[in-house]
């Protein structure tokens, strides 16, 4: 029963050309047999600037209010997604371009990696367009597959293996969760679209609808959760950020995300929107136990990515707090908390990926960081806006993070939440101000460049994307208007 | 003066400045240094000169704000860049504008390391401070009034003394978990008016049960920040460990945030609430007076001493404050301003000898005035206006507040009055210890009196001190209608049966201080 229309390609564009770009690597790498790094790294540029056309094609052609569904209903865009599309390839495009010659200095020279994150990408576009919970899954499965493999491409770590190994199996087990809700929910329905399902439990009064419907919006909340890596679900985090090459925990950290919990969000305002009451305690408590975990287990970790790890539990707990009030507000808060996220992830990785720590190994503790305000100002510098950002203090971007999603929470009633919220803040504030105070106060050792970072990997790209990045944070103030504005769009678009 | 925005100028110009120096930032040497030095300098000269324009062109007869700019800033949340001075604000903006160039000066040459890193902290400083005391706008009040915390913990992190880690983890944390509650209270305004616009708000009434909440925020936020007993502890930690210029800043401007905090936006906005909690209010400030002012007798460390000082002096604020009267909440200006200058002068006083022999510790000194008469004279001055001596600033505000007091709350004043009794014996015995006697330590023996450059920083809060002590009026009649405005705006909500002050009194009270 399938036709294909012409226009229906037309409109999936943005996603046929990074999938083109893509195959394009793939052919080229195999065909070439060359592992000079000179020429993956002309790979990337070509990964680069698919992304790029991507984003053009993606920005040219949509209009404002806009709304068109495709693919025998399967694919929709809307403000909301267009917004969540340019997250995600701009994401991914940054992630690319910072860790390129990271990934060199690792000796993964694998053609594969430009490739990996392309596909990776078309799997979150899909997943983000997705109107079916069957096409969510196969945007799903695509870029979960993807990350598996990215995961695992540093073969000769056993550190890396692991973490492959653990994030495979724990990711597998959030898939399953999924289709199980989504199989019972058609169960109940008989649908996998998105709109029959919400017309069937707007039909139905909430008493009367049957229990496997509440048992699947666990499962679904619960696979969500552990994509976005909150609590309780968050336990592969700490260990595949540890295990994983520092450039593609940048990765998973940025994109994979992004697009996770802005489906998220979709899941429960559009098809389960009915639900509020049921989804809303739930999200409300992992927010909580994310928002507290995350600021307190970081409190006593010495390596940097393991921090880190905990650090996106804790700023997911927080993006959960905009999702859990579930209104205008709450959209409006979740996209703007993730655009700064992202801007701050990238810039924060896109630092530590330019410097070295001890036995040129790449920054593992957070002591490695310590002198490196003499060595290298401009990173030390850059850095710390970003750690100052993350804990959300004024005049940098993270403020204005922080302030949509307490606003979305007050504005629904959480003031629990919201106190909770604040008050892990500056618990959290401590960790990132530490990395602050090993930059510039600690005393740096008599012979810093023997034991400490001296090398520094920059290249154009990673400097046009770190400069990029800390532009955006620290006058963000001076320029809100863009970001809240789409994002108020992104809001509008959705029914309500 | 209504073609240029002239408010926005002053309060932007360091943060120009700031820019300029960090554009040629990256070689480490001495040229770089020195250019930062003077660029730092001249702009807050200018921002100086900017902010006496200001007070020239300032209308003290209305309680209007004034010099406006008012623009959206984020239409989608309402949320407008609105900035204005008021009689209240004002005295705080000239503070601010006066300490900048003298801490410049004064950490001229003892910062060595990082110059261009320091100055920029000082003029990003200058920048958050200027907008915080002008801000019309929550949003915008939040963001200057934590934006504080990053310069001001990078300067005691980086430049301060050997404990410095714990001093300014605890400074930021402290005051960051105080400023979180507010914001939140910030939010739920925001929800209540429909907008951000502070004067707004003022004009808006809240349900008393829900202002007891938003008030204890508030409060939460500008009690750390003044500060009251018993969450001054941070105090004394990061005056100790912050550079000498850190100090003054600190004492001089960021304690005085609390207090403009109180009375710009508790008092109007929550005048059922801070009636409830004026009997508490009253308790802390005695409290704070007479306990911290024992504390600051044990001290061994000078800092120490003068931190603990400003906590008692920060009491008779709070206390003025919450007298609700018009002589006791212009004392509490008053004595804002007159502590703005004179512990920011004590602190100096402490960095100076501390530049020539590197000791905090009082037993070190001793017989000072032996080899530094002129510095002997400058401490005097500044230990006598801290005591409340007659014809300096300290007496003009200390007096106002307990005559304020006195009117709503006999035992308050009484014990707040004991308190400076004690304020008199912990300051005159510093001076004994540090400026007579004899001399012992040798290290003392060859140390040089005040150069030109510390004289030309004592020069203006000498000055400062004496004419506010003895003719006061400039800066009680800039304040006076903005004053009484506030309190209009507490009592027209309050019964004036209520055993306060009624209106049309504290009226005729502020135009009769008025025809003086």
């Amino acid at each position: 029963m399938l036709h294909f229309y012409i226009p229906d390609l037309k409109l999936i564009l943005p996603e046929i050309i990074i999938t083109v770009t893509a195959l394009l690597i793939l052919m080229v790498g195999s065909f070439k047999k060359n592992t000079y790094p000179s020429f993956l790294r002309r790979l990337s540029h070509y990964a680069i600037i698919g992304f790029i056309l991507a984003l053009g094609v993606l920005v040219f052609q949509h209009h404002p209010g806009e709304k068109w569904v495709t693919f025998e209903g399967q694919i929709i865009q809307d403000d909301y997604i267009y917004f969540a599309k340019i997250l995600v390839l701009s994401a991914s495009a940054g992630v690319l371009a910072i860790s390129v010659p990271s990934m060199l200095k690792d000796q993964i020279l694998s053609f594969e990696y430009p490739a990996l994150i392309l596909l990776a990408t078309v799997g979150m576009l899909l997943m983000i367009g997705a109107n079916d919970f069957l096409s969510l899954f196969v945007g799903l499965e695509m870029q979960s597959l993807s990350l598996y493999i990215l995961a695992a491409l540093n073969r000769d770590q056993v550190a890396s293996s692991e973490a492959a190994l653990k994030y495979f199996i724990l990711g597998a087990l959030a898939t399953t969760f999924y289709l199980y809700g989504v199989s019972l929910g058609y169960g109940f329905s008989g649908t996998t679209s998105f709109e029959s399902l919400v017309a069937l439990i707007r039909v139905e009064s909430v008493e009367v609808l049957p229990i496997s419907l509440f048992i699947a919006l666990v499962f679904i909340v619960a696979s969500f959760s552990f994509k976005v890596s909150a609590v309780p679900f968050h336990m592969w985090t700490p260990d595949v950020y540890q295990g994983c090459p520092l450039a593609i925990t940048a990765y998973i950290a940025a994109a994979p995300k992004v697009a996770a919990m802005i489906i998220f969000l979709r899941l429960m305002v559009i098809p389960f929107m009915l639900l509020y009451g049921e989804w809303q305690s739930i999200i409300v408590f992992v927010s909580l136990a994310s928002m507290i975990l995350g600021a307190f287990a970081a409190l006593r970790q010495t390596d940097l990515k393991r921090l880190l790890a905990y650090s996106t539990i804790g700023q997911m707990g927080y993006v959960l707090m905009g999702v859990a009030a579930g209104n205008d507000e709450g959209v409006q808060s979740v996209f703007v908390y993730l655009t700064i996220y992202l801007v701050m992830i990238i810039g924060t990785f896109g630092c530590l990926l330019c410097l070295r720590g001890k036995a040129f190994s790449g920054v593992q503790k957070i002591e490695d960081l310590s002198g490196i305000s003499i060595l290298h100002p401009k990173i030390a510098f850059i850095l710390a806006i970003f750690m100052f950002s993350l804990a959300g203090i004024p005049p940098l971007a993270g403020f204005f993070a922080k302030f949509y999603v307490f606003k979305a929470a007050i504005s629904a009633g959480l003031f629990s939440l919201a106190i909770v919220g604040v008050l892990t803040s500056v618990v959290a504030t401590y960790y990132y101000i530490k990395i602050v105070k090993v930059m510039y106060f600690d005393d740096i050792p008599m012979t810093p460049s023997i034991s400490y970072g001296e090398a520094i990997i920059l290249s154009p790209e990673k400097i046009v994307i770190l400069n990029l990045c800390a532009i955006f944070i620290l006058f963000f103030f001076a320029f809100p208007n863009p970001v809240l504005e789409l994002a108020q769009q992104a809001a509008l678009a959705l029914p309500n | 003066m209504d073609v240029l925005p002239l408010l926005s100028i002053t309060i932007f110009l360091p943060l120009l400045g700031a820019i300029a120096i960090s554009s040629s930032w990256g070689s480490l040497n001495d040229a770089q240094a020195n250019n930062a030095r003077w660029v730092a300098l001249w702009t807050s000269l200018v921002t100086l000169g900017m902010s006496l324009i200001l007070l020239w062109y300032y209308k003290p007869a209305t309680s209007d704000f004034q010099f406006e700019d008012k623009f959206h800033w984020m239409p989608v949340l309402n949320v407008s860049y609105h900035v204005g001075l008021d009689g209240i604000s004002l005295p705080f903006v000239l503070l601010s504008t006066l300490l900048i160039p003298i801490c410049i000066v004064a950490s001229w040459s003892s910062i060595k390391k990082r110059v261009p890193e320091y100055m920029i902290a000082f003029l990003v400083l200058e920048t958050m401070l200027l907008g915080m005391f002008s801000a019309l706008d929550f949003i915008l009040f939040y963001f200057f009034f934590e934006g504080v915390l990053i310069p001001m913990f990078l300067i005691i992190g980086i430049w301060g003394g050997d404990n410095r880690m714990y001093a300014a983890y605890k400074f930021f944390l402290y005051t960051l978990l105080g400023s979180v509650l507010m914001l939140l209270a910030i939010i739920y305004i925001y929800f209540e008016v429909g907008g951000s616009d502070i004067p707004l708000a003022l004009t808006t009434p809240f349900d008393p049960k829900v202002q007891i909440w938003l008030w204890l925020a508030f409060f939460a936020s500008f009690a750390v920040k003044i500060p009251m007993w018993p969450f001054h502890t941070w105090l004394p930690d990061a005056h100790v460990e912050a550079p000498t210029a850190g100090s003054v800043i600190l004492a001089g401007i960021l304690l005085k945030m609390g207090g403009y905090g109180f009375i710009r936006l508790s008092i109007p906005m929550f005048p059922e609430a801070s009636s409830t909690f004026t009997p508490l209010m009253f308790t802390l400030s005695v409290i704070a007076i007479i306990y911290t002012s024992l504390v600051a007798l044990a001290q061994k460390d000078m800092k120490k001493l003068i931190a603990y000082s400003s906590v008692a002096h920060m009491g008779f604020v709070t206390l003025g404050i919450f007298s609700v009267d018009p002589q006791g909440l212009q004392g509490a200006v008053m004595q804002m301003v007159s502590h703005g200058l004179i512990s920011a002068a004590l602190f100096l006083c402490v960095g100076v000898v501390y530049d020539r022999i590197h000791s905090r510790e009082i037993a070190d000194y001793g017989g000072l005035v032996h080899r530094m008469p002129r510095y002997a004279v400058v401490f005097m001055v500044f230990i006598l206006a801290s005591v409340g001596l007659p014809g300096t600033s300290g007496f003009v505000g200390e007096f106002l507040v307990l005559l304020g007091t006195y009117k709503v709350n006999t035992w308050a004043s009484t014990l707040a009055s004991l308190g400076m009794v004690l304020g008199a014996a912990y300051a005159l015995w510093l001076y004994r210890r540090v400026i007579f006697g004899i001399m012992i330590n040798p290290k003392l023996k060859t140390v040089l009196d005040l150069n030109w450059r510390e004289a030309v920083v004592f020069t203006p809060l000498v000055a400062g001190t004496l004419i506010l002590g003895i003719y006061p009026m400039p800066l009680l009649t800039m304040m006076e209608a903005s004053v009484a405005n506030v309190i209009d705006q507490f009592h027209i909500v309050l019964d004036p049966e209520d055993g306060l002050i009624d209106q049309a009194k504290s009226l005729q009270m502020a135009l009769h201080l008025k025809r003086n």
